[in-house]
């Protein structure tokens, strides 16, 4: 009993810190505080150059409030119908080629060396960012929409493979176990046991995949992949801000309606 | 039918979860499997349908050697076992006639299975177990829909449509109300009469299970402790199962019970009397 409590005081309580020794918590602290301040201390800032860019940003601001559709109407089509083509083919075939891997990548259902190496694909897919992917495959395929879809098709898979398998491993064991104790075979426990547990979220991630994919197929253009990218770089090399603000609504526009669509859909298949 | 013979369970944890368990069920038999948590209950209904892989002895069914058989093999005596559990363990989202002829998977091909094209006499017998368990109003429910004792109905359903020759039963009450508890182990112990099969009913409620059952068997960190009639049980069997603890409430209970069952035989009232009197009184627990 503390000296406090013999006295008939109240005993006193303090939350326990995060990290239990004082010595590390300090110097975790101040080490922390010092790097900052050596770090921004670092970056080298040319005011001047802020200070002109400052105009060139108005002027992108004023382009901005004076879109123009017209002049590249054309182009903008044809960026855009392109970029819609590699998005809805790439993430069909992402979704065909993520559903066994990610089958293979849930430790609850598939045995060891599958889960290693639906894993490894799943971890080759995430490990690279689509620009450079675009580039490497741009450089395989050459210039055009195919490198693109071949891109964006890879990415879906590290993402909606490793999504869906997470999704696998956390549905309730006792179903499995149940559709498993009828004697049933490996696919119908994934077609009684699996897939109903999975396929809300399995739909929810697909549409939201879809609205990555468009986001990503404008990526992708500016190295060479095709669609819209290819149109927003070239307005934006030749200063047509009016045209580059015209594509960019485009862009928010359509983005925006996948989003409000796959958000009626994921409201609809709970 | 089953036997069990120096069954052993041991986790890859090096937990050991049986102990050479030894025990035969003869056809039609019901036994209650009670014992603590971690005592090896589950494990030991799982050893038999390999839902866990027994680690050594053998176990078997109306002469098949379970223990030995290859994957497709096992898939063929699965079907004979049906398995009834806890949290009821239908699938929630499909309805209710589907987690009902999914009991026929062993039984039709991926395709058949897959555009939910079950020969007409699965699901004739669907619509009659439904009907048998009081659920025909509710076919096309989705499963998240029901109650918990109408979960466990249509998981009762779906063992029976396996066409079973031992039911395998994990908990079925431990989710429930006492009244909704009983009514359950009442349709499992009824249903296991009609169609003279064996079950193993791992069981928490010692008084349920004494209700319910002709033999109980008691297991112990792994092992059997007690086996033997429901009355010859003594608050000296449970201590040895469970451990020191002042059992009269429990041993009253069953009394009471026994007592009740009695009274319910002398006047001899018609066939439905007792059953509502049980309920009413279980209602009050």
């Amino acid at each position: 009993m503390s000296l406090a409590a013999q006295l008939g005081g109240s005993k006193r309580w303090k939350r326990p810190p995060l990290i239990k020794s004082p010595l590390l918590r300090w110097l975790l602290g101040i080490g922390a505080a010092l790097y900052l301040a050596a770090a921004f201390g670092s970056l080298e800032v040319n005011w001047l150059r802020v200070w002109e860019g400052l105009d060139r940003g108005w002027a992108f601001v004023l382009g901005f409030m004076q879109p123009d559709f017209v002049s590249r109407w054309a182009d903008i089509k044809e960026g855009i119908i392109e970029s819609l083509v590699m998005t809805v083919t790439s993430t069909v075939i992402g979704i065909l080629i993520s559903v066994p891997i990610g089958l293979g990548a849930a430790r609850n259902i598939a045995p060891l060396p599958v889960y290693l190496f639906c894993r490894g694909i799943i971890a080759v897919s995430r490990s690279f960012q689509e620009i450079i992917v675009a580039i490497l495959f741009v450089a395989i395929f050459g210039f055009g929409p195919f490198a693109g879809v071949v891109t964006l098709s890879f990415a879906t898979i590290g993402f909606l493979a490793k999504l869906l398998a997470e999704d696998i491993e956390d549905s309730r064991a006792e179903q499995l176990e149940a559709v498993r104790a009828t004697g049933s075979s490996w696919l119908q426990l994934m077609n009684y046991a699996v897939q109903p547990q999975v396929m809300p979220r399995l739909i929810g991630l697909s549409m939201y995949r879809l609205d990555i994919n468009f986001r990503e197929s404008a990526v992708v253009g500016l190295v060479g992949a095709g669609g819209i990218g290819a149109t927003l770089n070239t307005s934006f090399d030749r200063y047509e801000f009016d045209t580059t603000a015209a594509i960019l609504i485009t862009i928010i526009a359509i983005v925006m309606a996948t989003e409000y669509a796959s958000g009626i859909i994921r409201a609809r298949v709970q | 039918m089953l036997r069990l013979d120096g069954v052993v369970k041991t986790y890859p944890t090096g937990d050991k979860a049986l102990k050479g368990v030894t025990m035969a069920v003869p056809k039609g038999q019901v036994i209650g499997l009670i014992g603590p948590s971690g005592a090896g209950k589950s494990t030991l209904i799982r050893c038999i349908n390999r839902l866990v892989e027994p680690t050594e002895g053998s176990i078997t069914l109306e002469d098949v050697e379970l223990t030995k058989l290859g994957a497709s093999a096992l898939r063929v005596q699965r079907r004979r076992m049906g398995m009834i559990f806890q949290e009821y363990a239908l699938v929630e989202r499909l309805t209710v006639m589907e987690n009902v002829l999914s009991g026929r998977l062993g039984y039709v091909g991926f395709w058949r299975s897959y555009f939910r094209k079950f020969p007409q006499t699965s699901i004739d017998e669907a619509f009659r177990l439904l009907d048998r368990v009081g659920l025909s109003e509710m076919v096309d429910k989705r499963a998240d829909e029901l109650s918990g004792g109408q979960r466990q109905r249509v998981g009762i359903a779906r063992a029976l449509i396996q066409d079973p020759a031992i039911l395998l039963v994990d908990e079925p009450t431990a989710s429930l109300d006492p009244k909704t508890s009983r009514q359950i182990m009442r349709l499992i112990c009824e249903l296991c009469e009609e169609r003279g099969l064996a079950a193993i009913i791992n069981i928490h409620d010692v008084a349920l299970a004494q209700m319910f059952v002709r033999r109980i068997v008691g297991l112990r960190v792994g092992e059997i402790v007690f086996d033997g009639p429901p009355d010859s049980m003594t608050a000296e069997t449970l201590t040895e199962i469970y451990g020191e603890e002042d059992w009269s409430a429990t041993i009253r209970e069953v009394d009471e019970e026994a007592d009740e069952e009695e009274a319910d035989v002398a006047p001899a009232t018609s066939g439905h009397m007792p059953e509502a009197d049980r309920d009413r009184l279980a209602g009050l627990t």
